[in-house]
This record gives structure tokens, sequence and C-alpha cells, in this order.
């Protein structure tokens, strides 16, 4: 077992400070702490392993990027896109993120405490085994699940109500869960509302709880919530609006 | 509710030569339409189904097959023309947008052919490419503007600038991005195979990257488009280089979508998508709504690849293609292809594939001429591609400004293709554009790589002679060489957007 790793990244640039922390998991380290974090780019970017990255202060954008493996715990805000393209392992936020989180994901789970910006989920995909999560705990901007194409997303509205607009336009897989009602007027073309059954809940139900663990949250309440599903109107968004030459 | 248009003339007439016709059969297992089939022992033919594809002219064992391009004529009319006319009836009849297949057939005049290459005679001689060496060698990406040398401790001089990471390849002519699920595999092994032979790379396209090519990684340039599909930081790493799909030539400014009949089960593995779901590219990147954004993607891209691989970008040849290629140029990329509007594509709407875009002529020129005053030239390579057909669009497109070329349905050409325009079928009878299993074992890849090498030999060979003949030994030399071309009826508009003078002056 070799003993974590702090790394203080005050004034330092993303690519150095990246270098350390992939040495630092090559050389075996279970945990990785990062100090004094100011919006550097990329952290964890293309990062592979199981150790688990502690960041404390802002991470900038891209945060695990193209990541696969590791879980990676933000003691404060992130930038716009974390997880983006992200492959599998974990992102747990503990303030709020910006713009198109979880972009492209394709596996693993991103857990977002606080709010998140516009485009939230966009082209999630899943993929045999690989399915992608993400939980949000407040609120969400317009375009919430845009051209979603598999996956789970969540939004709980933990801290009033929730922004979205035009949720799941262009969406053709994957599922998106927003905790209480969610006005028609709310649903961009392509997406459709449908009840949760008890199957679902049950399905959901161990995400939530991880989620309210995670963030140290009584998870009965979320578990027994009501929520409104929104699932794609079609697979094949596309298919009625060509004609061959 | 059917129409009232009854069934349009046939774009096509074939026929049988009843005196040489053996009724061998072999028309009818080579058309994957449905053309030919049997009648007791008479082959009968539906014209209406076929897409001039040649497949069996090519295979019938009696030269028994013609084929003619409409053998009925409307009444001509100089504006509306059949075309014209078919699309009307076509989209009339169903409400819905033209899907077409390789490039454009708009009938515009081809700049290269009016752009005449220089020769030296006597006031300078010609150099002679089999005495003297003509280097072809290309590196792709970033150069120093200036270079910067330290002693080391030996007292022996090194080098102290540091280097950008540049791809090296032998000729200046690249194979293309012709995705899996456009493409066949054994297409795609086949150019990989070339491209390994000849010392030039090839694009992966936007489908991924099999894992049968994973024995030519170092050859693949592995794109990054705006679906992401098969991007994960494993093929990221194993590409040579990767470049980041903005554009294509085919379609500028939409994204593309390869539809759910077409995901197979191993291309939704390679595409990492469900099997039989559309497979959807959204015309921007979801991460870039902004050029500022750009760089964003580039450096995530070299971060997860520790900075050791140049990264590309495409951009459709549109009007400000010089101003786009300029801001891109600023945002950490180290090359940048430019796709004309003549591109191929496996599938396009119509309406973009014959109207929207510039020819690759005007937008390399015009590219190269805004790097250049922006003392950005150094900063990227440019390749040209769309429509390159032959060895002289290669050096004419290099003294317009490119470092190299990617071909596309050049190399298609070069493994049977016959540029029916058909790819957005799915039946390729030639086994190229398509991903049903006994098609695609018609394409051997041991004997199409070998005719695409032939191919890049063949037009290298004729590259270093034309480089010979007009006396430059040097590819570096003939990079932007303006002097080396002439416009034959041209008109000085064009010749001041393309910087080139009148044949005579
Ligand atoms: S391939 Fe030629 S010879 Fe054979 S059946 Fe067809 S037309 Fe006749
Ligand atoms: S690839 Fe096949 S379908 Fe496409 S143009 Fe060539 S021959 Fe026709």
């Amino acid at each position: 077992m070799v003993k974590p790793v702090t790394i203080d990244a005050k004034g330092m640039h993303y690519t150095p400070l990246n270098q350390q922390i992939r040495k630092a998991v090559e050389d075996g380290a279970s945990e990785v702490i990062v100090e004094n974090v100011l919006g550097q780019r990329f952290i964890g970017d293309g990062l592979r392993g199981d150790a688990t990255i502690h960041i404390h202060g802002v991470a900038g954008g891209d945060l695990a990027m193209f990541m696969s493996g590791p879980t990676v715990i933000v003691h404060g805000n992130a930038e716009h896109a974390p997880g983006n393209t992200m492959d599998s392992g974990k992102v747990v936020i503990h303030g709020s993120a910006g713009d198109a989180v979880a972009h492209s994901m394709r596996g693993g789970k991103v857990f977002v405490r606080g709010d998140i910006g516009y485009r939230g989920g966009i082209h999630m995909k899943q993929y045999e085994t690989q399915r992608p999560i993400l939980v949000v705990g407040g609120s969400a901007q317009t375009f919430l699940g845009e051209y979603m194409a598999g996956g789970l997303l969540v939004v709980l509205g933990l801290d009033g109500v929730m922004k979205a607009r035009e949720i799941g336009s262009g969406i053709h897989g994957g599922e998106i869960i927003i905790r209480g009602d969610v006005g028609d007027s709310c649903l961009a073309a392509g997406a459709k509302k449908v009840s949760l059954t008890d199957a679902d809940r049950a399905r959901i139900a161990p995400v939530l709880r991880e989620f309210a663990g995670d963030f140290g949250l009584d998870p009965e309440p979320l578990v027994s919530a009501d929520y409104t599903r929104i699932v794609p109107a079609s697979a094949r968004p596309f298919a009625g609006k060509y004609t061959w030459e | 509710m059917s129409s009232n248009f009854g069934s349009i003339p046939l774009r096509y007439r074939v026929s049988i030569d009843r005196e040489q016709c053996m009724e061998c059969g072999r028309c009818i297992d080579n058309c994957s339409y449905g053309v030919f089939r049997r009648d007791g022992d008479r082959i009968l033919i539906n014209s209406r189904k076929c897409t001039a594809c040649h497949r069996c002219l090519a295979y019938c064992p009696r030269d028994a097959i013609m084929l003619e391009e409409h053998p009925c004529d409307y009444r001509s009319h100089p504006v509306w023309n059949r075309q014209v006319r078919e699309a009307i009836y076509n989209q009339a009849r169903t409400g819905k947008i033209i899907l077409a297949g390789m490039g454009s057939v708009a009938n515009l005049p081809v700049i290269f052919d009016h752009l005449m290459l220089d020769a030296c005679q006597v006031t300078t001689p010609p150099t002679d490419p089999l005495r003297e060496p003509v280097e072809l060698r290309t590196y792709l990406g970033k150069k120093p503007s200036r270079l910067d040398f330290r002693r080391n401790s030996n007292g022996d001089v090194e080098l102290s600038t540091e280097l950008a990471p540049n791809l090296m390849v032998e000729t200046p002519i690249l194979l293309g991005h012709m995705s899996y699920g456009a493409i066949s595999l054994n297409a795609q092994v086949s150019m990989a195979r070339a491209a390994k032979e000849t010392g030039t790379y090839m694009g992966t396209g936007e489908g991924g990257l099999h894992p049968g090519l994973y024995p030519y990684q170092d050859r693949m340039i592995v794109q990054v488009a705006s679906g992401r599909f098969g991007v994960n930081i494993d093929y990221l790493e194993r590409g040579a280089a990767i470049e980041v799909k903005l554009g294509q030539g085919a379609k500028p400014g939409i994204g593309g979508h390869l539809t759910g009949e077409k995901v197979s089960k191993d291309v939704s593995r390679t595409r990492m998508i469900p099997q039989g779901s559309d497979a959807i590219s959204p015309a921007p990147h979801h991460d870039i709504y902004g050029i500022e954004d750009l760089p964003q993607l580039v450096r995530s891209i070299k971060e997860a690849t520790g900075w050791k691989k140049p990264v590309f970008a495409k951009v459709a040849a549109v009007n400000n293609t010089a101003e786009n290629v300029a801001a891109v140029a600023r945002a950490s990329v180290d090359a940048i292809a430019i796709d004309g509007f003549r591109g191929g594509t496996g599938a396009a709407p119509r309406v973009f594939r014959d109207h929207v875009g510039i020819p690759i002529e005007v937008a390399i020129a015009s590219a190269d001429r805004e790097l250049r005053k922006q003392g950005l030239r150094n900063e990227v390579s440019l390749i040209a591609c769309g429509s390159i057909r032959e060895s002289a669009d290669v050096v004419k497109a290099i003294a317009l400004g490119a470092d190299a070329v990617y071909i596309g349905t050049a190399a298609l050409a070069a493994m049977g293709c016959r540029v029916c325009g058909n790819c957005y079928q799915g039946l390729c009878p030639w086994g190229i554009a398509t991903q049903r299993d006994d098609l695609v074992q018609r394409l051997n890849p041991d004997v199409a790589s070998k005719q695409v090498a032939n191919l890049i030999h063949a037009w290298t060979m004729e590259v270093t002679e034309l480089m010979g003949a007009a006396g430059i030994n040097s590819i570096e030399s003939l990079r932007g060489n303006r002097d080396r071309l002439r416009g034959f009826m041209l008109d000085e508009g064009l010749l001041n957007v393309l910087d080139v003078k009148p044949v005579g002056a």
C-alpha cells in the first residue's frame, strides 16, 4: 500500500500537474490529493487506473476527459464539461459545474451535488455493458440531455426549482429522470414523458443511494420521491427525413 | 396514396447481345441492385434498378452487356434540365430531403484543368530526376520560425529549440478519411496496407478504429468528430496523429449520420454505439461553440496523449476559409486539411453536395496567402483534398500552397469503384461502400492494397517528373510556388484570388 501522494497545484500549469498525477498513479498511489487547484484544465485527462484523486479548489474545464477508470472527487466547483467523452470511472463534484457536463460520456458516473449549466448530458451514449450515469443534485439549464443516445441522467432539484427547458432535443437513446413534475412545454422535439414504473424505481434506487452516500444525504426521501421519466419518442429520429436520389 | 407522376424515365438502359450471351448468370450474381434475373434459360433485365456501377460489364465473360446513359430525353431545356425536374418529382412525391453519394455532379468548370504547369527549357535547364534526386519527403506539422542552438557540456553544438511532433511522409499523397460504416473493413484494410507500403498515412474517418486495423495503427490518423464515435484514450493513443473533424467538403455546415440499418454488430462495436441505432454526428462539436473553444479540445487531446502526436483539423472549403484557417492555426493545431466542395461522401443531402462550398483550388490558395500574411504559415501544414484526380492535381495543389493532399475517391477507384454515386444504398457491388458480408468478400485486400499502392507509386513518380521538368528538386521549393502555374482562360478576378499569372505573362 503506497501512502497518499499530495501535490500542491498552486501556480502550476496543467501539463506538469497532470504529469505528476499520472506518475503518482503509475507508481501505485491509490490516493492522490491535489491542493490549491485554481482552474487548471484537463485534470485527469486520459488518466487510467483505479486511484482516487481528491481535488481541493476549483477544477478547470474538461476535468477527467477521456478518463478510463479512476475516481476524481472535487471538493469545490468544476468548470465546463467534466466527464467529457469519459470511458469509465467516477467524478464526484461537491459544488456546481459548468456547461456540457458529461458530454458524450460513454461509461462511468458523474455526480454533481450543486447545479450544472447548459447542455448537461449532451450526446451521452451507451454501448454493450457501458452505461454512463449523470446525477445532478441541484438544477440543470436548458438543452439538458440534447442528442442523448444512451445512459441515465437524473436531476434531483434539491435546491429549488428545475430550470431546464428544451429537455432532450434530438434524444434517441437513454433516459432522463427528473424529480417532481416537468411541464410539457419544457420538453423538446423528439422527447416524450412516460410514467416511472416500480421497476424503473428499483433500477434507479441504487444510483440514488450511492449519490446520497457520496454527499452525506438521507437517501430514503430521494428513493421514494415522485419522478418524471423522459425518453426518446423514437430511436431513429431522422429515419423519415430522407429519400434517395 | 400514390402520386400522379407515373414513373420517371430510365436513367440507364442495359441490354444484352443475345448472340454473345451464354446464359451463365454471372450478371445475376454480380448485380447487387437486382437488375438481372433468370426466366428459364433467358436473362431478363430491369434497367430501372441499374446504377451504372459496371459490375456486370466487368464480370460478363462474353462482353455481352451494354449500358447507355439516359436513353430517354425530356423536352430539351437549358434551365429545367433532367436533374432539376427529377428532383422535383422525387420531392413532390416524398416530401423529404434527397440523399446522394460521392462528389458533386454540378456541371461547373474544374479550375485545376485551367491551370497549366510550367517546365524549363534553355534559359534554365530542367532537372533530370533519373540522375538527380528529387526530394519528396514531407513533414506535416508545426515548424519553428527560427532555430536556436547551444553548446552542451562536451562542447558539441546541439539544437535548443523544441520541435513540435511532425508526421513524416515519403510522398505528399495521403489517403483521406473514410469511416468504417461508410466503407467496408476490407476497403479500409486495403488502404492501410497500401499506406504502410508507400510510407504514407491513412485517415480512419469518424467510425472508430477496428481491431483489424491495429497492425497498421502507426500509419493511421484517427479522427475525432462531433459524434465522438469510437473515441477513447486507447483510440487516441493508437493513432500516429489525431484529426478533429470540423467540416467536410461534400456537406459544409452540417453534421452527418449513418443510418441505423448500416450499424451492424461490428460497426456498432467499433463506433461504440448500440447496434441498429442511428449514428448521429451533429453539425458542431458540443464543446466547440466558438473559435476560442477549439484550442480547448485540441489541447485536451494533446494533454491526454502526452503532447507526442500532431493534431490536425479538417474544415470544409467555404467562403471565409482563409479566416477560418488562420483562426484554426492559432488553436494549437499542427495541420489543417481543407476539403473542397467536390469532395466525396457516403451520403449527403444532394442540395449540399451540389451547391454548398467552394473549390479546393481557391480555398487552398487563399488560406496559404492569409497564413503567410499573418505570419502563421509555419505554424501549420496544409492538406488539400476534395477532388484530387491525378498527379497533376497534386502538383497544382502544392504550387497553390498545400503541403500535401488527401485522396479519397481516387483511392476507391483504384480498388474498383466506378463512381456510380450510390454508396448511400449500402449495396456497393465492388465491396467498398457496403457492410453486406457477401459483397464485402468481393474485395480482396491482397489485390486491392496492391492497386492502391500502385496508384500512389505511379502518381509519386509523375510528381517527381513534373517537378524535374520545372527544375525543382524538392517539394519545399514547389510549395506555394505560384510562379510554376499559369491560368488558362480564367478571369482576372479568379487569377487574383489564386495569385496566379495568366498564360503568356
Ligand atoms: S454475364 Fe454476360 S454472358 Fe453471362 S448471362 Fe450475363 S450477359 Fe450473359
Ligand atoms: S463505392 Fe461502390 S457504390 Fe460508391 S460510387 Fe463506388 S462503386 Fe458506386
